[in-house]
């Protein structure tokens, strides 16, 4: 080969790689990413059958039922309407009722949705961004009314 | 006594003005006196800062709740340690502990950079001075921590109880010495494209500060994910979450920066493609900060953030960003290109090590920025995680671990692959070994285990055999081997034992993502769990009061054999009655090295909790090859080639190394 040729087949090598790079990352997020809804958002969302979702909301009064052992179960409520969520594990510390969380995880066969995440934030005055968002749009929660 | 840290702090923002203009004016005059203003001027904004920030600590530490800052983040019964590391345990104070380091930075350079170029020097220093204004500018407009409250409150708000850790007092320091540790080489960068000249030179002066920052950011992510590991409950170790995105972004790109620098200064090659890493770096820093003081993303560690201070650091983000690849487009093309050379060779190495680096940043880059990109562009909230990064990071991982072996025993110019590879077989036969047996004789294993372990062993054999070849052992006598190996360059060791770090830091991985075991259960006292081959008893929740709060104790003990307690462990839930926050205090013993990891749930009506427990093996060794990876940075540094004060071989000035500075 000559220097050329060598230099060109070092050059081709590099964007054939670069480019399986971005066909592999554009492919994941395709793939990988999940969406984000809020419970009234669901009627209109068209889900495949086992799609990991992230729903959030907050943790509607008086919906926390204590199942066998660690199951429990709760509903994520925009006010409008409410899902019922199970999860089975330990609870995130400031988790509780007219608290804002998300939940990640997809709809069962019965229509609950199971969760293996939930989170809600180390701040006690913190909102999810998303359920901030979402909820102010609707008029539900203003920002003054946590501090 | 505040307002003096107050008017220092504007007296500092003034002689950052005058720091950013006047050496720049008199390099590009050629005017010695004004170059030389920059100097004493950056230690005297330092020297202001620190003032300013002493000050601003005596108000924590005294509990003077005239202060906003101190009113929102202290209490008086919150612990001394707590108080002080309040400091920086909120927006402003954080800002402030940057602007701090940010000038100790440009202090260091004006005291040991006495060898460098007056023009190169007073240039570098002024682009300091660039950032330091900025920051400055917006510390004091959006976010002063010395704005007072009248009348002043009798008690404080506390500091957040997740904060209220050792990990506050280690993990933000190393971090900001890290991010801001890369404004040293943007500022050479920037100061370079000004100059319009850049050389091999350059390069050996940069490498130094690459090496300081890469060690201080190396440990305070791992201190950070260790500090999240302990304190969340949760017991993991990364969560691929959009703020450890944010500090591990540099990471990459000063990794690429550090080995490139390395090229530049041996062979005077890939000098532009350098210059563009060093921008790029503290530009990922710079964003770092961004993502996490604006609040822009969702993050399990984001804290109250303001979105209005966010357009301003984004303004600022902005200017630094584009300005300085915009004087790079404008100026690159004038810069003397570095020579070509073989593929197979060192540098060669490291220029794959270079491509795999900056793609998997940029993989990184994507990941986190992509949610914003669909929010801003259709509306709708998505969001990125483990399973994108797992598929996308991952693949890009490991061919790059396997070639690191052969990075070090290559030859510049023209290494020979075979030979390296003959070299390499007892690396490499060590390293199917360990896969096999992970593969054939432990429960449970993956071929993902089997290839990990493999590849950890492959990383630690293989820089092992690196030492060992250079110093010839086997080929001479163990007398001389011996001599040659303590003559070993510095630098040498630190190669091997960063890489070393590395496979110690992948093992420490693959052991808990393939072997952990986990139980959630409900236990009664008295209940025996047994996990990871250990009996662990459940004793009993005990109340016990703290300084600042209460908290209910889960008493946990290890039994051996014959049933009888070996050892203790506790775990417990923890109330802040101030902020009325409860939190998870992870009960963790560690055993070799490996940890049994106990976290708290609620009680239920008799009396018994709910336990979360995992075995996980070899899970220390995540952070302790970190920390190798750092004694081999540290190592690096202490290289006689890499002394700030030797940038040519033939002066023979003595100068401290950087590292004894810090």
């Amino acid at each position: 080969m000559t220097r050329k040729q060598k230099r060109l087949s070092v050059i081709a090598g590099a964007l054939a790689f670069l480019g399986a790079a971005t066909a592999l990352t554009f492919y994941a997020l395709g793939q990988k990413a999940s969406y984000f809804y809020m419970p009234a958002d669901l009627q209109a969302a068209v889900l495949q059958p086992g799609q990991r979702i992230r729903l959030g909301g907050l943790v509607a009064a008086g919906s926390i039922v204590r199942g066998q052992g660690t199951e429990v179960a709760f509903g994520v409520t925009d006010s409008d309407k409410t899902i019922e969520v199970r999860y089975t594990g330990i609870l995130p510390d400031l988790f509780r009722e007219g608290q804002g969380v998300i939940t990640e995880g997809s709809f069962g066969p019965d229509g609950t949705f199971v969760a293996d995440s939930v989170l809600a934030k180390h701040d006690e005055t913190y909102m999810p961004k998303e359920v901030a968002d979402s909820l102010k749009e609707k008029g539900v929660w203003q920002e003054e009314a946590t501090q | 006594m505040v307002e003096i840290g107050h008017f220092a702090l504007i007296l500092a923002l003034a002689l950052s003005f005058v720091q950013s203009l006047v050496p720049l004016y008199g390099a590009h005059k050629g005017d010695a006196r004004l170059m030389a203003i920059g100097g004493p001027v950056a230690v005297t904004g330092f020297a202001l800062i620190l003032l300013s920030f002493v000050v601003l600590m005596i108000a924590y530490a005294v509990s003077d709740f005239s202060l906003a800052n101190v009113w929102e983040n202290s209490h008086s019964l919150k612990p001394m340690l707590y108080k002080i590391t309040g400091v920086w345990g909120n927006h402003e104070g954080s800002m402030l502990l940057w602007v701090l380091i940010l000038t100790f930075f440009g202090a260091l350079v004006a005291a040991f950079g006495g060898n460098l170029p007056a023009t190169l020097r007073a240039n570098v220093l002024a682009v300091q001075g660039w950032i330091g204004t900025a920051f400055l500018l917006f510390i004091l407009i959006t976010s002063n921590p010395f704005a007072r409250l009248s009348p002043a409150p009798i008690e404080g708000r506390d500091l957040n109880p997740i904060l209220q850790d050792i990990g506050l007092a280690i993990h933000p320091p190393l971090l900001y010495l890290g991010y801001v540790g890369f404004s040293v080489c943007f500022s050479f960068a920037v100061a370079a494209l000004i100059e319009g000249r850049i050389d091999a030179a350059w390069a050996r002066w940069v490498r130094p500060w690459t090496l300081a920052a890469w060690v201080f950011l190396t440990g305070g992510i791992a201190m950070g994910s260790y500090w999240a590991y302990y304190e969340l409950g949760w017991g993991g170790f990364w969560f691929w979450d959009p703020v450890e995105n944010a500090s591990f972004m540099p990471w990459l790109a000063g990794t690429a920066l550090l080995h490139s620098a390395i090229v530049m200064e041996k062979r005077s090659a890939l000098k532009i493609w350098t210059l563009l890493l060093a921008i790029l770096t503290f530009s990922l820093s710079l964003l770092g900060t961004f993502l996490v003081r604006s609040g822009v993303l969702t993050s399990v560690h984001a804290f109250a953030s303001d979105p209005s201070r966010g357009v301003f650091i984004l303004c600022i983000l902005t200017l630094f960003i584009g300005g300085s690849l915009a004087l790079f487009a404008l100026r690159a093309s004038s810069l003397s290109a570095g020579g070509i050379f073989h593929p197979i060779s060192r540098e060669g190495a490291l220029v794959l090590n270079n491509l795999f680096l900056t793609t998997a940043t940029a993989t990184v880059l994507i990941g986190t920025l992509y949610p914003l990109l669909v929010e801003g562009l259709f509306g709708e909230k998505i969001s990125v995680g483990e399973p994108f990064f797992n598929l996308t990071f991952g693949p890009l991982m490991i061919p790059l671990l396997a070639v690191v072996p052969f990075g070090p025993l290559l030859a510049w110019k023209r290494g020979d692959l075979a030979a390296v590879a003959q070299r390499l077989m007892f690396a490499f036969g060590g390293a199917l070994l360990v896969a096999l047996v992970t593969g054939f004789f432990i429960d449970g294993a993956s071929v993902f285990a089997a290839l990990g372990a493999g590849l950890a062993a492959w990383l630690v054999l293989g820089a092992l055999t690196d030492l060992a070849l250079k110093s010839g052992i086997g080929n001479v006598a163990p007398r001389i081997a011996l001599r040659r190996f303590i003559g070993l360059p510095r630098s040498v060791f630190g190669t091997a034992l960063a890489h070393l770090g590395l496979g110690l830091t992948l093992a420490g991985i693959v052991g808990v993502v393939s072997f952990q075991s986990e139980a959630i259960l409900v236990m009664k006292p008295g209940q025996v769990l047994q996990i990871g081959g250990h009996d662990l008893r459940f004793d009993g929740l005990r109340p016990v009061r703290g300084p600042n709060y209460t908290e209910d104790q889960g008493h946990f003990s290890l039994l051996g054999v014959a049933g009888q307690p070996i050892g203790e462990l506790f775990s417990s839930k923890r109330f802040y009655p101030v902020r009325q926050m409860p939190t998870t205090e992870a009960g963790i013993r560690t055993m070799g090295f490996s940890q049994l990891y106990v976290s708290l749930g609620d009680e239920t009506a008799d009396g018994s909790v709910v336990v979360r427990v995992w075995w996980k093996p070899l899970v220390t060794l995540i952070w302790g090859g970190a920390l190798v990876m750092m004694v081999g940075g540290f190592v690096s540094l202490l290289d006689r080639r890499l002394r700030v004060g030797a940038p040519t071989r033939r002066k023979t000035i003595e100068a401290k190394p950087v590292a004894v500075a810090q």
